[in-house]
Parts: structure tokens; sequence; C-alpha cells
């Protein structure tokens, strides 16, 4: 498997989304700018990596929408490819209209920067099949604007279709019925604040993102 | 010419700074206030010689798909010297 990990200026987990892949997954990753118009032929998936895109100046992830590779990342979606984005990758994705809602300042008005119970809601996911169902994995979350909001219908629709991935233990930021992480209709675009790059190693504290990407190699062998 | 473009959350979105700020104001003994919504504004100078029309309909776009997120804000616009 080999990563495609988008840099934009501003962003700053690009490296630990690369070194976890490299390091901790055992797998492949290339840098991608976000200059670029088109994804290299031997990437298999594609993650939008957390940070402060264009300084998250306008909105969070407002003027990343707009870059070059978002384009080609839209098309590499709209083609079944797999597409994860972490915390400012989730807000470039619901921007770009990838995934619906809105991710808005927490209702604390804090910066929330620790581990968080993290509960897999469903399992029927490239990102998440190597999971159980209800498993609570310890994960970090790092934001100042990660309350998911979205209308009651679009909410309904989510839960509806199994598409809420993952949910907050316990709610750190006033996301709308705990969600922290959805998917597309298609299953293959995943969006999620916390940061599971982050918790691939011992060192880091946990190492239950691990899962997330176990799920995506055997989802990629599947293919 | 000038456009002024106000962006605004949503009435059904939570504005936590606009809580805040209400809160506060009530702290100071502003008991008048009942309560703040917080936006954006934008000032967008048009080039000299810019036609009048097209740039209503241009700025309305610029506000629609870039300064404003039709998820969770609304916006209204403006036009002045």
């Amino acid at each position: 498997m080999k990563a495609g990990v988008v840099v934009f200026p501003g962003s700053n987990c690009d490296h630990d989304a690369y070194y976890a892949v490299t390091q901790n997954v055992g797998a492949q990753a290339a840098l991608l700018w976000h200059q670029e118009s088109q994804i290299p032929s031997d990437i298999d998936a594609i993650i939008l990596p957390g940070g402060f895109s264009y300084g998250d100046y306008l909105r969070c992830g407002a003027i990343a929408k707009f870059s070059p590779i978002i384009g080609a990342v839209k098309k590499f979606a709209d083609a079944g490819g797999l597409v994860m984005g972490f915390c400012n990758g989730f807000q470039i994705l619901t921007e770009s209209g990838l995934l619906p809602g809105a991710l808005i300042r927490n209702n604390n008005l804090k910066f929330r920067c620790h581990q968080v119970g993290l509960r897999v809601e469903t399992t029927n996911t490239p990102f998440t099949n190597a999971a159980e169902k209800g498993q609570i994995l310890t994960i970090p979350i790092a934001h100042g604007e990660g309350c998911y909001t979205a209308e009651p219908h679009v909410l309904d629709q989510l839960e509806a279709e199994d598409r809420v991935v993952f949910r907050y233990v316990q709610n750190p930021n006033g996301s709308l019925r705990d969600i922290a992480g959805i998917c597309n209709a298609s299953r293959n675009v995943l969006g999620m604040m916390p940061h599971p790059e982050r918790a691939t190693d011992p060192l880091m504290g946990s190492t239950d993102g691990l899962v997330v990407f176990r799920s995506l190699l055997s989802a990629l062998v599947a293919k | 010419m000038k456009a002024f473009v106000y962006v605004t959350l949503k009435k059904t979105v939570l504005d936590a700074q606009g809580k805040t700020v209400t809160q506060a104001l009530r702290g100071m003994g502003h008991a008048a206030i009942a309560d703040v919504r917080q936006g954006k504004y934008f000032e967008l100078t048009l080039a000299e010689g810019t036609d009048a029309e097209a740039a209503r309909k241009e700025v309305d776009q610029i506000a629609a798909e870039v300064l404003s997120n039709p998820v969770i804000e609304d916006y209204r616009i403006e036009f002045g010297e």
C-alpha cells in the first residue's frame, strides 16, 4: 500500500501521517504538494492531514478546497479511491462537499488537546473493518473547531445509512449526536477529528490508531 | 464601487463565541443585551471601470462559494462607495 499524504501550506501532521504509515504501519507513503493537479498512479489511498491549511483563514479548509490537489482528490474519490481526512483534513472534506455537515468552533471555546475515548460505530467501512463494533479506541484530539454540525435530516440520514463511523465516549466539543467521524454514501471517504496517526506507537501513549491503517490495508488487499 | 458582504451563522447553528460575549456583557451589567450573534464582514473594492451588473453577479457568486459556507452560514451583500 502506498498512501499519498497531501501537504498544504500550514499542514502540520503531514509528517506524522507519513511517519505513521512508513514506520509504524510498514507501508509506503509519498508527500503530495497541494499545487499538484494529478494523483500519481501508484497511490492507493489519500490522507488529508491535520494542521492549519492556509492558516485556517476565512474558515478551516475554506481555501484548501480550491487548491488543485483537491480537484484531483475529488476525481480519485469519485473513481472509488480511498480518502481519509484527519482533523483539518475532515474540515477540508466537509468544505469541499465530499462529506456532509461542517465543523465549527468547539462549544466550550477551548482548544482541546488530549486523548479521547472513541467508539467504533460501524465496521462496514474500509477504515474500520479490522476493528470490532462497539470497540473503544484511545486516540488523541487536537482542535479548536471540531464541533460537528449538520441539519437534523442530514444527521438522521447518516445514522440510517450506518455512516457514523466514530462517536466520542465523552463529547469534548459539542459535536451533534457525539459524532467524531463519518463516511460518505459510497463509504470510501472518511473524515474524523481525532488523530489515528498520532496513536500508532507505544511511545505516543496508544497504538489504537493502527486499526484504521490495518483496516485500510486489508480493504486494499480485498480490492 | 465597493461591495460589503456580511456573513452570519444560521439561526439554527450554535454561536459559541456570541454566547460568551453575551455572558460577558451581562457580567458587566448590560442587562439590556439579551443575545449576541457574531459574524464576519468583508469589504470588496471593485476594480475601476467594472460593469456594475456583472460585478453584482460576481460578488454574489464569491459570497456564496467562497466567503460563506452554505451549510452553516447566510450572507447579505450591500453595494456602495
